[in-house]
């Protein structure tokens, strides 16, 4: 690939030729000494491309496993008197099978999948998976750099990304379970050894894993935040910057802040468990005696968790609103409608997302008079969250849609993110919390908003960059029949959730059966499983046209084949280490230019002519 | 590494070099961590059932190790700039000898503690002080690691000032002068909130 000085053949290679920056890339001849072998290029690579591979197939994996445990708990509440003993080979000893071959789930097993099915999903789908896979992918090829400002912390990253994976699927096997105390590890469950079964040694691989997770996400953000301030071409200033960079930005700033205060919590709760310390535990029985521990607090834990908690849902839908933008815009054949505002209230959101914390504790006991203060910035997140969708449809207002699978999922994510979004202003109202709470209308709520449309976010962006992934192309028939599915599925899953929730249905209860109250609820309950198996299959389809298109996929011939302005797409189909065969390109031009000037599109290398002003700006 | 290194360096124009910013950046995140702690230990000295007890003046006698340390190392990175390969090499050692110290010191402090009556367990405002205070000599033992590497350069390098060693060095420079700085903070705040 070391090609500087083949002729130009197309436009865009003859525009970098002529504006490109020269930064003597290949006269080191040493860019790709360390992928010289199988293990260097595709195992212990420092290629930003190849790790984003690696995060996407290792979330991918994790998806598929989070999803199964939500499948098995789902058939428990649906059909509780239905036997499971079919399950068996797989559950082993969590499935007891009774004299008459009924098999029934252990209920601590029920709460270790609830737990881990929260903690897989959050953690290792929607933030390594999501942020992880784009962040990676675009951050050097948007904004026009060779690699990472440190591609060696950068495999670190994926590695104790991994390293975490491999300790959380260990304690998935463990005699006495997982985890079963809820993913927010609240204590005493979490604090004490002995409190239930997964509290033991599941609990202390959970925090292993986790630590090591915080380390990942750390190493990636630092790299992230460096590559977009130092290293962007000749040209890209911060207002020329795609919306993906700037979300990835953000998130990385939101990461690099909270996660540190995640691992604090850790700490002193490693000291509680392992040191008999008590900062979050006070006077306790348990199994009738009394423990020594003397006036701590479990609310600091929930405040130190939720100073992480909050800013993480943003970690996770940020990534997911920069690619739908883009994704909109390119297919839409528009520019995003009010950049800068979307900018700004990307910005706003991240801010906000750092002093609302407690509004996951109003029914924790704090202060009725700082919930307040909590309510109103909680609230006024609805602006700019507001700003957002209006740009959006906006966006696609008048615009020459295009309905890939791609644009389908964006479009999606939006419908999501309005109907889970005005829950929100629901459950913001610490008054109308206090019937909410800790019901399935909370469940409905952060599964539409953060879950169903930042899966729809990540879909989205599968769709749309797999070409430059792997130079071919996934199959847009299957793609649409998953969109439709999952859509519609998705709905039928957490809609009727909000119903169940106003009744006071709580979560992260068994079986409602036992409840006279809720029985009348089983249809409901037999309708959301059928709907969560059949949207479960649909996914099927994706890991299919995934891994067969990988291979079999139709090529790429076009190495722009969206029609896209921004800079990944004019790399070489089959992208080398260092991203540009030749020189790096240089930016003239904001990100956005669709349709201008009777042009459908307008590469953002192309130089501004006299008197074009530049859309950003 | 090397190469990877040229691939961030040759890329920028910016003023800050690419390493040195991510070790800023990284930085912010470990003053969210202790900034988190040194709250936890506010909200929780609030709620009341809290044990006072005098600071052992032994963690006076390691601040000013660990502060010494800073001003040598800032000697030596001097030196170096300025072609006085000897100084360079004693101050550089002298650091790590003052790093070691703090950390002994350290040690010293937790059993200062236990003498004074407070072990662990005894009461959650002497357990804060060993987990933010152990906490933050796990973050000095990664600076000894890195003070280690830059020994070993100063030594068995050959002494030229190169713009990956003055990078190099800058970067192990900025890293003990804040872990430094954090423990000065540390003992403000135990000081301070007692």
């Amino acid at each position: 690939m070391a090609n500087a000085h083949v002729h130009p053949e197309t436009q865009e290679e003859r525009l970098i030729e002529e504006h490109g920056y020269d930064d003597h890339f290949h006269e080191h001849h040493h860019g790709d000494k360390f992928q010289s072998n199988f293990l260097t290029t595709y195992i212990f690579s420092q290629d930003h491309k190849i790790i984003a591979r690696q995060f996407l197939i290792t979330g991918m994996i994790w998806a598929i496993i989070g999803g199964l445990m939500s499948l098995v708990f789902r058939l428990q509440l649906g059909f509780p008197d239905e036997s499971l003993a079919w399950l068996k080979p797989v559950l082993g000893k969590w499935i007891t099978v009774s004299e008459a071959g009924v098999g029934t789930l252990s209920q601590e097993f029920y709460y270790a999948l609830v737990t881990m099915h929260g903690t897989i999903i959050v953690f290792f789908v929607l933030t390594a998976g999501l942020s992880g896979t784009f962040s990676n992918l675009l951050i050097p090829l948007q904004v026009g750099a060779r690699d990472m400002a440190s591609p060696f912390l950068n495999m670190l990253s994926y590695w104790f990304f991994f390293l975490a994976s491999v300790v959380m699927f260990a304690s998935l096997f463990l005699s006495t379970g997982p985890f079963a105390g809820g993913w927010t590890a609240y204590p005493p469950l979490s604090a004490l050894p002995q409190a239930s079964d997964g509290s033991g040694t599941g609990m202390t691989l959970w925090i292993i894993s986790l630590v090591f997770f915080v380390v990942s996400v750390l190493l990636g953000g630092i790299n992230y935040i460096t590559t977009v301030l130092n290293l962007r071409t000749k040209g890209m200033s911060m207002w020329r910057m795609p919306l993906t960079i700037w979300a990835f930005f953000v998130t990385a700033i939101l990461g690099l802040l909270s996660f540190p205060v995640l691992a604090s919590g850790f700490f002193l709760l490693m000291f509680d468990r392992g040191l008999g310390t008590s900062f979050y535990l006070s006077e306790i029985f348990i199994g009738g005696q009394a423990l020594d521990h003397v006036g701590g607090s479990p609310i600091l834990y929930q405040h130190l968790f939720w100073f992480l908690g909050h800013p993480e849902v943003y970690i996770i839908i940020l990534p997911a609103m920069g690619i739908v933008s883009e994704v909109l815009s390119v297919h839409a054949r528009k520019a995003i409608f009010g950049y800068k505002a979307m900018v700004y209230s990307i910005l706003a959101i991240g801010f906000l997302s750092f002093i609302v914390w407690a509004h996951h504790m109003f029914m924790s006991g704090v202060n009725p008079f700082i919930s307040n203060f909590f309510v109103i910035f909680t609230l006024i997140i609805a602006v700019p969250s507001a700003v957002k969708v209006f740009n959006w449809i906006t966006t696609l207002y008048k615009g020459n849609i295009r309905f890939t699978a791609a644009s389908l999922f964006a479009i999606g994510f939006v419908s999501m993110f309005i109907s889970g979004g005005l829950t929100g202003i629901f459950l913001g109202n610490s008054a109308i919390d206090i019937q909410m709470h800790d019901t399935y209308f909370v469940v409905a709520h952060f599964h539409i908003v953060m879950g169903v449309a930042a899966f729809f976010g990540m879909f989205a962006g599968v769709y749309h960059w797999f070409p430059k992934m792997f130079g071919r192309f996934m199959n847009e028939t299957l793609g649409k029949i998953h969109f439709w599915i999952t859509m519609v599925g998705a709905y039928a899953i957490f809609w009727p959730m909000h119903y169940l929730g106003m009744a006071g249905v709580p979560r992260r209860y068994y079986r409602f059966d036992t409840f006279e109250t809720f029985r009348h609820f089983a249809e409901m309950n037999k309708f959301i499983t059928v709907a969560a198996v059949i949207v479960f299959a649909a996914q099927l389809l994706l890991v299919i046209n995934f891994f067969y298109s990988i291979w079999k996929g139709k090529k790429m011939t076009n190495p722009n084949p969206w029609g896209a302005s921004t800079l990944e797409w004019t790399t070489p189909i089959n992208v080398g280490h260092g991203n540009w065969a030749g020189k790096i390109p240089a930016v003239q031009r904001w990100p956005y230019d669709y349709g201008k000037d009777g042009r459908e599109f307008i590469p953002q290398i192309e130089p501004l002519k006299d008197g074009e002003s530049d859309g950003g700006h | 590494m090397t190469s990877n290194a040229s691939v961030a360096k040759t890329n920028t124009r910016n003023k800050i070099h690419p390493h040195k910013f991510a070790l800023w950046a990284a930085c912010a995140g470990i003053v969210m961590m202790f900034a988190s702690l040194t709250s936890a230990y506010l909200v929780r000295q609030a709620a009341g059932n809290w044990l006072e007890f005098r600071l052992p003046e032994i963690f006076f006698a390691s601040t000013g190790a660990i502060v010494a340390s800073s001003l040598t190392l800032h000697g030596s990175y001097l030196a170096f700039m300025r072609g006085n390969a000897g100084l360079y090499r004693g101050l550089m050692v002298a650091t790590v000898i003052l790093g070691l110290a703090f950390l002994v010191l350290q040690y010293e402090g937790w059993q200062a503690l236990v003498d004074i009556g407070v072990p662990l367990k005894t009461n959650p405002s002497g357990d804060f002080i060993y987990v933010i205070s152990g906490l933050h000599a796990a973050h000095v033992l990664g600076g000894i690691g890195v003070l280690t590497v830059a020994l070993l350069h100063a030594f068995m390098l050959e002494y030229k000032v190169t713009p990956n060693r003055k990078v190099r060095f800058e970067l192990t420079l900025t890293y003990w002068h804040f872990v430094d700085a954090l423990w000065v903070y540390l003992l403000v705040f135990f000081i301070l909130s007692a």
